[in-house]
């Protein structure tokens, strides 16, 4: 217990430069910083709110292969959402269905909550000055909190995905798989492609949860830096399905979200994979060094 | 408690012309803060006279407008990583997270500080939260706690680890009489393991009992700063309650003492006795041989007290009287 002890070089008397430089624990251990990791990891997911994000995620496949399943009328081919016609055949696409539908709205709702309070909402609670003071550093805190948002941003892919292939398997047939090119592919094959599409949602997140963090940066109202990724991810896919700003759609980070169709294919096509990752770490590099920015030289005053 | 010797010049907290604006406000003003190795510090000052931004400025949460900062000997901001690990703070007040208890709040924390080892992050955490008296309360959620008790999880924060300097700002604010006095008593014992603490407040009597330095603080401004004696109004002060006012003037003035009839601040009741005072030089005369003078020139004396040096008449001559002192 005594390396507990509040030890007091002090009472030595020795002048501070004097002193052996590695007489106190002031040195960073190695392996100390991840500490912090795990525990942002760990409060993320112990917190209440997370779960509800990810319990209204998993609602939603829920919602579509209950509500399939109880219709009198087949889902016709072209009216819904795409993949709701083939759910009857194949409860797998209940999972793609999901994710088709929450990807608009559902998906960037729920990661802007919590990308947008990365920093802002330490800032709230006044915990903020206490992990700079500790101290965590402020470029380590950025990327722990980045690393949290995106995290998440896996947390709540795999969480539509999940639900989708167990009500897909509770409520209808699953066997193998027919693709979009027609050939088919075993069951478990299958899954891998589901898990596929759910790294290339995540993927597709990646950009919008630096623009929370960037958003977090710069308030200390959490639900400011919430309100305003969410906004933003709505108004790049207003405008990307505007045709007279074509110029404009590739680089909106948006304009991928829905492509994993490709992946559902045979051979796997990764060219969107590819594009999208591409855009993404654009979107990374260019927010991520404007949350830098920005969080280097704040005044930390609440 | 013997207060360890230090070397001339060693500080644990320097600050040369040390400024912070916010747009056209200045918060601090070129302050020279010298807080020496060992010592209880008190940092003195009304609401919103900057302490607290000196104190972010100092732990590198705001940046300094101009002038500069030096921690333990080292330079602020730029040796912020290797200084902040022996320093605890509370800025601020406390806060933690409502949604977590005591102790993991200060797990969490302390998972921020990387040169704190893990392995025996369990075991300082509960010997910190014993510290503060909250070690029942350990498992509760902060949300329900009161305010005292976030003000002594705050203090237990800063005690994680071994530190060599304490920076605590306001620590016993929202306090219970007997939480006060607990803090104090921490704070001594603290300065007793050789931990120079920094203490903010706008409380004098806070600072009278546990500081051997203070400084104050007014309008962002560093009005003077030594050791307590040294910060003391240079006098004390005789004080005779009797009827006889002109007698004891005269006996006094006859000991060498410039005596006077003090004008009461709040009115007397009419027909109570009048008080007379006179300034102790240097060289004070026995008390006992005041008394005895005045009883032997047949002076009725209803009342005798010496009043030693207050620091308080020295911060309201430097603050003025709006300061809210013993508040």
């Amino acid at each position: 217990m005594s390396s507990v002890e509040p030890v007091l070089p002090a009472a030595e008397a020795t002048p501070a430069d004097a002193r052996p430089a590695d007489a106190r624990p002031t040195e960073a251990r190695p392996g100390g910083a991840w500490a912090l990791l795990v525990s942002e990891l760990t409060v993320l997911f112990r917190r209440r709110r997370t779960w509800a994000l990810l319990l209204a995620l998993a609602a939603i496949p829920v919602l579509i292969a209950v509500a399939v399943r109880l219709s009198s009328q087949e889902p016709t081919p072209g009216r819904g959402p795409p993949f709701l016609d083939q759910v009857t055949q194949n409860g797998l696409f209940v999972a793609f269905t999901g994710l088709i539908v929450s990807i608009p709205l559902f998906l960037p709702l729920t990661v802007g909550v919590v990308a947008g309070d990365t920093i802002a909402g330490e800032a709230s609670l006044g915990t903020l000055r206490y992990l700079l003071v500790a101290p965590a550093g402020r470029v380590w805190l950025l990327v722990v909190k980045y690393v949290g948002a995106a995290v998440f941003c896996l947390a709540a892919t795999l969480t539509v995905v999940t639900a989708g292939v167990l009500s897909g398997l509770a409520l209808f047939p699953v066997g193998p798989l027919t693709l979009l090119s027609g050939d088919t592919i075993s069951l478990g094959e299958s899954f891998l492609r589901a898990l596929l599409i759910a790294g290339y949602v995540t993927v597709s997140l990646l950009g919008l949860s630096m623009i929370g963090l960037f958003f977090s940066t710069l308030t200390v109202v959490p639900v400011g830096a919430m309100a305003a990724t969410i906004v933003l991810s709505v108004v790049a896919q207003v405008l990307d399905s505007l045709p007279q700003l074509e110029w404009l759609h590739p680089w909106l980070f948006s304009h991928y979200w829905l492509d994993f169709a490709d992946l559902l294919r045979q051979p796997v096509d990764v060219t969107s994979f590819g594009a999208n990752a591409l855009l993404q770490g654009g979107y990374l590099l260019v927010f991520g060094a404007l949350a830098y920015g920005r969080f280097m030289t704040k005044d930390i005053l609440s | 408690m013997t207060p360890p010797t230090w070397a001339a010049g060693d500080l644990a907290i320097e600050t040369r012309a040390l400024t912070k604006r916010f747009g056209q406000q200045t918060a601090v003003n070129a302050i020279d803060l010298a807080v020496p190795m060992g010592s209880v510090f008190g940092f003195l000052g009304p609401n919103g006279s900057g302490k607290t931004t000196s104190i972010r400025v100092m732990l590198g949460l705001a940046a300094a407008t101009s002038g500069d900062v030096s921690l333990l000997g080292e330079s602020m901001p730029g040796r912020l990583a290797r200084v902040l690990p022996q320093v605890g703070a509370l800025v601020e007040g406390p806060a933690f997270y409502p949604f977590l208890s005591g102790a993991a709040n200060l797990r969490r924390l302390d998972t921020a500080d990387r040169a704190a080892p893990g392995r025996t992050r369990r075991a300082r955490v509960d010997r910190a939260l014993d510290r503060v008296g909250l070690s029942n309360a350990a498992g509760k959620k902060v949300s329900a706690y009161s305010l005292g008790m976030k003000q002594r999880l705050g203090i237990a924060n800063a005690l994680l680890m071994p530190r060599r300097l304490l920076v605590l700002d306001e620590p016993t604010n929202g306090l219970d009489p007997q939480g006060t006095r607990e803090v104090r008593a921490l704070v001594r014992s603290l300065a007793g393991e050789g931990t120079t603490v920094f203490v903010s407040s706008h409380l004098l009597a806070e600072v009278e009992h546990m500081c051997t330095h203070a400084a104050i603080m007014s309008a962002g401004r560093l009005l003077v700063q030594g050791t307590l004696d040294e910060l003391r109004a240079g006098e004390s002060r005789v004080r005779v309650r009797t009827p006889d006012a002109d007698a004891a003037i005269r006996v006094l003035a006859a000991a060498g003492l410039t005596a006077g009839l003090e004008t009461p601040e709040v009115p007397a009741r009419p027909g109570a006795d009048p008080w007379v005072s006179a300034p102790l030089d240097a060289d004070p005369q026995p008390a006992e041989a005041l008394v005895a003078a005045l009883v032997a020139a047949g002076v009725r004396v209803r009342g005798f007290q010496i009043d030693d040096a207050s620091l308080e008449e020295r911060f309201v001559a430097l603050t003025g009287e709006g300061f809210d002192v013993v508040r």
